[in-house]
């Protein structure tokens, strides 16, 4: 059998190095295979997040060659093997060690949006009608399992940092998720304009191209947003009506 | 002195899968101030992998359904040794469980009248499964984390417990440590609520994540808890076979349940050649009254392909053994065949079956709307665990709560496919009602230091013999091919007694395992401590499996395949003797009230 040469991120906050692994690939191994055979032969502490090994939890993202991925969802038979496979971690993130990065600001952006509110129950047992094309829409948004490569990928925070002022795509998903879904009547537009900087977004359609759940982030889910967004807040009516509800 | 922070709290959920958040939510409402400890990251425990649905008799597709038809298939499926007062409340509990998520912002899939959709399923008379999609599992987390996040409950990710306090006999806490810094931390509580999940790593071919060491069961065990029904293991009929690094990750059962038909090499559906009797009045007669059922032809009765998991994980190993198996090990499942019913019948398939359409897309290169997948069982549920009162659920420990798949009780012999996420959400809540009223009444216990002090030391032990002993991960795979051998699908006394023999040789092998490096997120590390927790329900499952002299549900014995009369009135229960041996014992199953005896009469 054939063997490959992975090029593995080494190191910790305060920095670290590329290091060659030579290990054997065999029919339908993926990256994290590789990773953990490596794992079990030669680097016993190399730190890999992973659970389900089926691009279902998304936890095992990574940049293979340079692109954001899950490695779970990375075949070895669609890379050039001759060369070195570079694996390294998110960029967008701190790193903790190796592979692993602290996301933990993710969980904190989503904390700081409202949470769902659902209108009273249309029905006597306390329960809801909703049509199958009202909830299609919204499943699409709550496919997203949360990987974050679209976060990583995003310039407004890879490189331009951030992540005080901007949400990222991840949380416009979320955000469209809320905002369409049949039962809710919250209104986030204002935090959506403020928090979550959604105006930081130039629509490079970037974060769609990475999404492994294909969701379609920037024309479904933050197009209508910023619309929503402009409809509230630059049209000279409502300008007019927020001056009186103030009052 | 080892050095730690002490956190307190009035509950400590360890475990933020369906059954961990859905107790921390309910502790929290009552007032509690609640902490949940988990291994991986927030939302991505086990659960989101469930993808059929979620079992309740809604009765929204076909108003036959109710209670105590759930009741009875649950029952019927556990082969009577389920703990009845658990399978009624289960069964009445589970509506209100799944309209209160709607109600968190869940979005299942709709009936024309825009309620919520039902789907078939193995086992199940009705329609009962509320699903989106064959992701259920992904939306029921998600809803409650979403949900969870703003309900002041403190989240601990990625840390890990290593052992539960004690305060003269009670539950005072846990002792463990953050994965990312390998720093120790000591969690005071009230009460304790366990919901780590299975046990599924102690086998080679699984479809459970890595955080499935049995930790629950152990620490429990540990404790002095009582384990039941350890050997019934169940394995699922459907795992991916191919290619080899793909192996055991689960085919939903809802392939079948839209149509799919398991054929052996000579393309025979062989389902039909053995249906057992008991289930013979609710099976179809032939392929086309199968296809109308599953379509929703309410006077159609279910293909055989939807018997229980135990027996079409039976029939599929029997095809293989007997030389009819496909190329890679397996049978075929085929749902492409559909095309002859259907005119657009791939974008029906993709849309019913989404992840499953893209799993072998993206894993084997395989079009399922153009050809058949090759499956085989895989380790998937553990139907034994903590025994827990049928009410509370708290354990023989007082103050130690145990929900979801680490309890017993609920499954008897085998579980129903969508059984298990109802499970989590109805004991879940139970769970975290019944762990904040016992620390609302019995306040905290006592922090024994010298209990801190052995559990630093035995934490830190590997670090002590350093990268020369042995590593952790060759123990681990030995053991998990060891399990599958000798302690599988198909098992017997000799095997399970060498099984036994090798057990024991493993664990004087993981005494003396070293790890290199540092404590900062070291796998090497984290493999090493959850090895004990491999080997204790490894050994509960090979020693309880030796005492059931029977086949019944997901325990099949070739020395003793009947049935035994005596064996239906007991539980296997296992625990930790006064010299720190296991001892095992039969338990007369609970007693069942008579207006339940009278269902399962009635429904026979
Ligand atoms: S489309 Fe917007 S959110 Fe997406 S990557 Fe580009 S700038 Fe970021
Ligand atoms: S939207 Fe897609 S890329 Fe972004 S976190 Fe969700 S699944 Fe990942
Ligand atoms: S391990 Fe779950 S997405 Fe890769």
């Amino acid at each position: 059998m054939a063997e490959a040469t992975f090029r593995i991120w080494r190191g910790d906050p305060d920095g670290g190095d590329f290091r060659d692994y030579r290990t054997e690939v065999s029919e339908g191994m993926v990256v994290l295979d590789a990773v953990h055979q490596i794992q079990a032969e030669s680097a016993h502490d190399l730190a890999v997040r992973w659970n389900c090994k089926a691009g279902k939890c998304g936890s095992c993202s990574a940049e293979v060659n340079g692109h954001p991925k899950l490695m779970c969802m990375t075949r070895l038979s669609d890379l050039d093997l001759a060369e070195p496979v570079t694996i390294e971690p998110m960029k967008a993130f701190p790193v903790v060690r190796d592979l692993v990065t602290d996301v933990s600001w993710n969980y904190r952006v989503k904390e700081r949006i409202k949470p769902f509110k659902p209108r009273p129950p249309d029905a006597e047992d306390g329960t809801w009608r909703m049509a199958q094309e009202d909830v299609d829409r919204v499943q699409e948004f709550r496919k997203c399992i949360e990987c974050y490569l679209c976060q990583d990928v995003c310039h407004v925070l890879r490189e331009h940092h951030l992540h005080e002022r901007f949400a990222g795509p991840r949380f416009f998903v979320y955000n469209a998720a809320l905002e369409m879904h049949p039962l809710d009547v919250e209104d986030r537009r204002a935090d959506l304009k403020d928090d979550d900087g959604i105006g930081f977004c130039n629509i490079t359609k970037c974060c769609t191209k990475v999404c492994p759940e294909s969701i379609t982030i920037t024309d479904n889910a933050i197009i209508p947003l910023k619309e929503r967004v402009v409809d509230e807040f630059y049209d000279p009516i409502r300008k007019l009506l927020r001056v009186f509800r103030r009052k | 002195m080892a050095s730690y922070r002490t956190h307190r709290h009035d509950v400590l959920v360890i475990g933020a899968g369906g059954a961990g958040l859905r107790a921390a939510i309910e502790a929290s409402a009552a007032g509690a101030s609640v902490a949940v400890v988990c291994k991986s990251l927030l939302g991505k425990a086990h659960t989101v992998m469930a993808e059929g649905g979620v079992a309740a008799a809604l009765a929204n597709v076909d108003e036959r359904d109710g209670w105590r038809v759930h009741f009875a298939d649950t029952m019927r499926g556990g082969a009577y040794l389920n703990n009845p007062r658990m399978a009624q409340i289960h069964a009445q509990e589970a509506p209100q469980r799944v309209r209160e998520l709607e109600a968190w912002g869940a979005l299942f899939d709709r009936t024309a009248d825009g309620r919520i959709l039902q789907r078939n399923f193995g086992g199940h008379k009705y329609p009962r499964l509320a699903h989106v999609g064959d992701r259920t599992g992904l939306e029921m987390i998600r809803t409650l984390q979403d949900h969870g996040i703003h309900r002041g409950i403190e989240f601990y990710m990625e840390h890990t417990v290593t052992r539960l306090l004690l305060d003269d006999g009670r539950v005072a806490g846990a002792f463990g440590y953050d994965r990312e810094r390998g720093r120790f931390r000591v969690f005071k509580a009230g009460a304790v609520v366990l919901a780590t999940g299975g046990i599924g790593r102690a086998y080679k071919i699984t479809s459970n994540s890595w955080e499935y060491t049995g930790d629950g069961h152990a620490l429990a065990y540990h404790a002095g808890a009582e384990l039941i029904d350890m050997e019934f293991v169940q394995f699922h009929p459907t795992g991916m076979v191919w290619p080899p690094s793909v192996r055991g990750i689960l085919v939903t059962e809802g392939v079948r349940g839209e149509g799919g038909v398991l054929k052996n090499s000579e393309g025979r559906r062989f389902m039909f050649d053995d249906v057992p009797d008991l289930y013979k009045d609710q099976t179809a007669d032939d392929p086309e009254e199968g296809w109308r059922y599953t379509q929703g032809d309410r006077d159609a009765r279910r293909p055989p392909e939807l018997l229980t998991r135990d027996h079409v994980a039976r029939c599929i190993v029997r095809e293989i053994k007997e030389g009819r198996g496909s190329p890679h090990g397996g049978v075929y499942l085929d749902i492409a065949w559909i095309r002859e019913k259907l005119p657009d019948h791939a974008e029906h398939i993709k849309k019913k079956l989404p992840s499953m359409y893209h799993q072998f897309k993206e894993l084997a290169d395989i079009d399922i709307t153009a050809e058949a997948m090759e499956v085989g069982p895989t380790t998937h549920y553990a139907m034994g665990g903590v025994k827990v009162d049928a009410d509370s659920q708290m354990s023989t420990v007082p103050g130690l709560f145990a929900a979801g798949e680490c309890a017993a009780g609920l499954h008897g012999a085998n579980r129903l496919g969508g059984n298990s996420l109802s499970d989590l959400l109805v004991f879940g809540k139970r769970a975290g009602e019944h762990a904040a009223a016992f620390a609302r009444e019995h306040g905290a216990g006592a922090i024994d230091d010298g209990q801190v002090e052995a559990a630093a030391a035995a934490a830190l032990a590997p670090f002590e013999r350093g990268a020369g002993g042995e590593g952790p991960y060759a123990i681990q795979h030995a053991l998990q091919e060891m399990m599958q051998d000798l302690v599988g699908i198909v098992r017997n006394a000799a095997e399970m007694s060498r099984a036994l023999d090798g057990i024991a040789e493993l664990r004087r092998r993981a005494r003396e395992v070293g790890v290199g490096g540092n404590r900062e997120y070291n796998p090497g590390w984290h493999t090493a401590l959850d090895l004990d927790n491999l080997l204790t329900v490894s050994e509960a499952v090979a020693r309880a499996g030796l005492e059931r002299e029977e086949s019944r549900g997901a325990h099949f014995r070739e020395d003793h395949p009947q049935k035994d009369p005596a064996f239906g009135q007991v539980n296997v229960a296992i625990r930790r003797g006064a010299d720190g041996e296991m001892v095992v014992r039969r338990e007369p199953l609970p007693p069942m009230a008579p207006e339940l005896q009278q269902i399962i009469e009635e429904m026979k």
